[in-house]
Order: structure tokens, then C-alpha cells, then sequence
């Protein structure tokens, strides 16, 4: 969907991003009173490709378990949108894009975005597609940050929201997380100042480390050691080198190269930076009751007991804002030892609060 | 906290609803604002909300209890009475009802508090401890009573706080609650007569139901 010179997208740094465009999918059918629209906003790295084969890598939707016929999210009743966040770089506007005023790549001139940004353009998508009031916004971690955001700047247009394994702020150690990656990038000499796309460079190394660094965060040292504990790979010895002996290393270093070939460097800085400056809160004086006040919007929060990114307590923070609203929530913490990763896995008892919360939200908005 | 009921509690033959329920569900103003503490399945909040058009709120202890309430659409968040209630802000409800948990609570005293300061009333229900049966098990076999209404051994029964009728009244004098009614259910789960004295209550009711409001 393409915005053109007269509709700028207006961002939190003061800027006016014209032209832009915001890259989506959708699965299902819209229904006659158009009232059975599911967003689903997507993570740090996803994309709009939730429920169908992604055209980059070739792997299947990223929440198969979750959207699809049948499924919890079922793309038999519901309109189901997911775009790629402003920032990103799978076909919405980015540091990638091309800057009109000098016909060369944004990189860093590519104003910061934020959390509001990335609802905002969504919000612009949903005018366009003509849906006044999505049914139920959906999303986990960074997603869920949108959903929350979804759910303080346009409350009325929410009827259901579904925020899981996500915090109303981001915290002091995951600011850190974050920094070390940005680090890992800005020091790779191929990103040459954020200019890498026009001196026909890539900063795939320093890339790869964020992304092995980021990758342990998103994990369980229960998760970690049961899946690879001190193995050898393709060993049977140490080899007194700093070759990747151990499975967990060669597993990382996996994960580090193949993210590297889908995903822009500046993107990763710029959307980890998003993620820094949310604070719901302090759009409200510090207030997280306060953003919610009035709201008409049904929640349902979710957290994992595993993860240590966005722990429970970061959830419950949200509940017992929304109960001092005097909102209508809902909140279970899934037994998991998959850290914050859960949220993409097969986890019955997050589908089981998942179908229910939107079958009874279903109900009561009168969709079949 | 769901479901760690003394007796089998005894159900209208007609609905199929629980009469201690009904009973509670009678004490509640139409549409008004409930939270239900231990809410369980979510039985008694259901009933309250087609009956009585209640905006009702819950928190459960147990995660299938949360599932089995989100799928019926009602807002429950998993939590513990003991220290969640706590966040919650003063006259936020019209009522909070605690419905055969308080026995399960660690600190029942400040339990109550926060249920009189969150809600403008409170309503509780708890089998009473001081019923015959209990006392003759513990006055003849010298034993903490198992039997089939109360299937736990000392050591492992969730409910670690029993009070009688009368123990609970003495306690709402203590927190400066005011008794607006006061039910017993007996076995049958019948209210008994109003006109008896407490002692009579305190023997043959099988489980109190309270509704009190802060003085």
C-alpha cells in the first residue's frame, strides 16, 4: 500500500516520512459489516508473512500454529491483516528504502521510529482497507508492545486486545541486550557508517553477532541445555581450538549467518531502537492506569514462566494497570521452560486461553 | 484455591446450579460491578452475569480455571488472593465475594481487609469447621477429620485456615465489618431458619454465608 507526497506518515522525532509504503498480507475474507479484521503485529524480526510460505527464505509463516484455518486465530471467520512495521525491511518503508530528496538508500538519515510510528501505520493501512474497528489485535513481544500501543492510542477502534510475552516498557537490561547488538553492527568496518548498501558492503559479521547474542535472550538455560547441554558437534573431543566445538556454538553461529541473508543491518538498529523508547507510561505521567482509563477494549494478557526477557511480572504490571482502569481483563501465565521463544512454539495451553478469549470476544461481537 | 470445597456442595435439582451459589447470586444487586476471588471455573460469576447483568471480574489460583473462564468469556486473570488483592484500588467493586476460599488463604484476616476495602461489600462463604459431624471425629477418633465431604489429610489439605461460624463473626468484629445478613446452609444446602440462635448455626450449619460491609 503506497502513501503518497500528500499523505505523510507524521513520526514521534517531529518528522514527516513522505512517501511511504506499508507492505501486508491477509488471509480470510473480510465480512459484510466489516467487523471480523484480526491485526497481527508481528516481532523484532518477523514479518508480515505469518500464515504463508516466506518469499525470502522459503520457510513456512512464522505463527502456523497460531493463524490459519482452524486455528485459534481461524482465517475461516476472521479477516486476518499482518504488515511489515514501518522501520522494517521487507517492503514497508525503511532504512533501506530509497531517500527521494537524494535517490540513494535512507541508512541513517532515516528518521528513528517508534512503537506509535509502527501503529500509526497500521492505523493509516486499516483506513485504507476501510475497517473502522479491527476485532482483535494480536502479538507477541515487540508485537505486543504494538497491541498495547493499539489499545492506548486508538481504543475505540479496538475491541479486542491480545498482548503476550511483552512488557508496557522496555527494560534497563533489555535496553542493554539491545546495545550490545547495535554495537556488535556499528563495529563491523562493512557497515561503513550505515552507508553499506552504497559502497556495495554488508556488515554480516558484526550482524550475525547480534543476532547469536539476541538468539540466547529469546531462550531458557532449561531450554538450552536440554536441547544441546555440553554436546560435542561432530566430535567426539575438544579440539584445543576455537573451532565451534560444542553444539550450542555451531548452533549460534547457524543462527547468526542464516538471519544475516534475510534481514537489513540498519533495520535491526532502528526497530531494537523502537523497543528502547517504549514506555506506554510516560505518555501519561508515569501513569500506566491512566492510558487505559475508559477503556472499552477486552484483554487477555499472556505470559511464559521461562522467560526472562519480557518476565511474568512485566505482564502482571499490565494487568494490575488495567484492573485499576477498571478494564476487562484476562491473564494466564503458560507453564513453559521455552523462554520467551514460547510464544512461537506449540503451546497448548496459550492456544487453549487464545481460542477461548477470542471465540467469547467473537460472541459477543456478533461474528459467526 | 478453586474447588477445595469442605462439603460436596449441594446443587438446585432444577437448574443444576449450586445452592450456596444461588444463594450468593440472590445477595447481589443487579448490574453491578463483582469481583469473585477463587473464582474457580467460573460457575458463579456465569450465573451472576446472566442472572444479575453483572460487569464481573475474577482471579484464580489455577491455570485450567482461567482457561475454563476465558473460554467462557469472562475477564479472570491467574492470580492469589493473598497477594494480589492488594493491587487492586479501594471501591473498585460493588462487591467482592470470596467463595469457599477463605480457609485456603494464608493470611485470612487481611484477606478480608482488602475484600472490605476493594469492594463497598463483601460477600463469604466457607464451610464451617464447627459443624457436628467435625467435632465428633475429633472428639471420638482423636483425629483432624477425613472423610468424603473433606477428603484431605492434615498435611496435605490446601484448606489450612478453618474457622466455625462463630470464629468468622468474631473476625468480622475484629476488622470492624458490619454483618448485613448472615446465612447458614445446611447439609442439604438449605439456608436454616433465621430465628435460631448462632450456637444452633454454629453445630448444624454446614457452611456460612456472610454479607458484610465496612462500618
Amino acid at each position: 500500500m503506497r502513501f503518497g507526497a500528500d499523505e505523510p506518515l507524521m513520526m514521534d522525532s517531529g518528522i514527516a516520512l513522505a512517501p511511504w509504503q506499508i507492505a501486508y498480507q491477509t488471509y480470510g475474507t473480510l465480512n459484510a459489516d466489516r467487523s471480523n479484521a484480526v491485526l497481527i503485529c508481528h516481532a523484532l524480526t518477523g514479518d508480515q508473512h505469518v500464515a504463508n510460505d516466506n518469499p525470502v527464505t522459503g520457510k513456512p509463516g512464522w505463527w502456523l500454529t497460531m493463524v490459519g484455518p482452524g486455528k485459534p486465530v481461524d482465517t475461516n471467520r476472521f479477516f486476518v491483516i499482518c504488515a511489515n512495521v514501518i522501520g522494517g525491511c521487507m517492503g514497508t518503508t525503511g532504512p533501506a528504502s530509497t531517500d527521494p530528496t537524494t535517490g540513494q538508500p535512507y541508512a541513517l538519515n532515516f528518521p528513528v521510529v517508534t512503537i506509535r510510528d509502527m501503529v500509526r501505520a497500521q492505523g493509516a493501512l486499516i483506513d485504507r482497507l476501510g475497517i473502522e474497528t479491527l476485532f482483535c489485535v494480536i502479538g507477541g513481544s515487540m508485537g505486543g508492545m504494538q497491541v498495547l500501543q493499539w489499545a492506548a492510542s486508538y481504543s475505540h477502534r479496538v475491541f479486542a486486545a491480545l498482548p503476550i510475552a511483552t512488557a508496557a516498557r522496555h527494560s534497563a537490561q533489555n535496553i542493554a541486550f539491545h546495545e550490545v547488538g547495535r554495537q556488535a553492527v556499528m563495529a563491523d568496518p562493512d557497515w561503513r557508517g550505515g552507508r553499506y548498501l552504497l559502497e556495495g558492503t554488508r556488515p554480516s559479521k558484526g550482524l550475525a553477532v547480534a543476532r547469536m547474542g539476541a538468539h540466547i535472550t529469546y531462550l531458557s538455560e532449561v531450554a538450552l541445555h536440554r536441547k544441546f547441554g555440553r554436546n560435542f558437534q561432530d566430535r567426539s573431543a575438544p579440539t584445543f581450538s576455537f573451532d565451534a566445538d560444542f553444539q550450542i556454538e555451531s548452533y549460534l553461529r547457524y543462527q547468526g549467518i542464516s538471519f544475516v541473508e534475510r534481514f537489513d543491518a540498519n533495520s535491526y538498529l532502528y526497530v531494537t531502537r523502537a523497543m528502547d523508547y517504549f514506555d506506554l507510561a510516560a505518555e501519561h505521567g508515569g501513569s500506566l492506569a491512566k492510558v487505559f482509563k475508559g477503556s472499552a477494549t477486552r484483554f487477555c494478557v499472556i505470559s511464559f514462566t521461562s522467560d526472562w526477557l519480557f518476565p511474568t511480572s512485566d505482564s502482571r504490571a499490565i494487568v494490575h494497570a488495567l484492573n485499576a482502569a477498571a478494564a476487562s481483563v484476562g491473564f494466564v501465565e503458560v507453564e513453559s521452560d521455552k523462554g520467551h521463544d514460547a510464544f512461537l512454539l506449540e503451546e497448548p495451553e496459550m492456544f487453549a486461553a487464545t481460542r477461548g478469549f477470542i471465540d467469547a470476544a467473537a460472541r459477543v461481537r456478533g461474528i459467526a | 484455591m478453586s474447588a477445595s470445597t469442605f462439603a460436596l456442595p449441594a446443587t438446585d435439582t432444577m437448574s443444576g446450579h449450586r445452592l450456596d451459589f444461588l444463594l450468593v447470586t440472590d445477595m447481589v444487586e443487579p448490574g453491578s460491578r463483582v469481583l469473585d476471588v477463587g473464582c474457580g471455573d467460573g460457575a458463579l460469576l456465569s450465573l451472576l452475569r446472566d442472572r444479575k447483568n453483572v460487569d464481573g471480574r475474577g482471579i484464580e489460583i489455577s491455570r485450567e480455571g482461567v482457561n475454563a473462564c476465558l473460554a467462557k468469556g469472562l475477564p479472570v486473570i491467574q492470580g492469589d488472593a493473598d497477594t494480589d488483592l492488594a493491587d487492586y484500588p479501594d471501591d473498585a467493586f460493588d462487591y467482592v465475594i470470596l467463595s469457599q476460599t477463605i480457609q485456603a488463604t494464608r493470611q485470612p484476616r487481611i484477606v478480608l481487609e482488602h475484600l472490605l476495602r476493594i469492594g463497598r461489600r463483601a460477600i463469604v462463604s466457607f464451610p464451617n469447621f464447627g459443624h457436628w459431624r467435625v467435632r465428633v471425629d475429633l472428639a471420638l477418633k482423636g483425629r483432624m477429620p477425613v472423610t468424603e465431604n473433606l477428603p484431605y489429610s492434615w498435611y496435605d489439605t490446601p484448606n489450612i485456615h478453618f474457622c466455625t461460624i462463630r470464629d468468622f463473626v468474631e473476625l468480622c468484629r475484629e476488622v470492624g465489618a458490619q454483618m448485613e445478613k448472615a446465612v447458614a446452609l445446611n447439609a442439604g444446602g438449605k439456608p436454616m431458619q433465621v430465628s435460631l440462635p448462632w450456637w444452633v448455626w454454629n453445630l448444624l450449619g454446614d457452611q456460612g454465608v456472610f454479607l458484610l460491609k465496612r462500618k
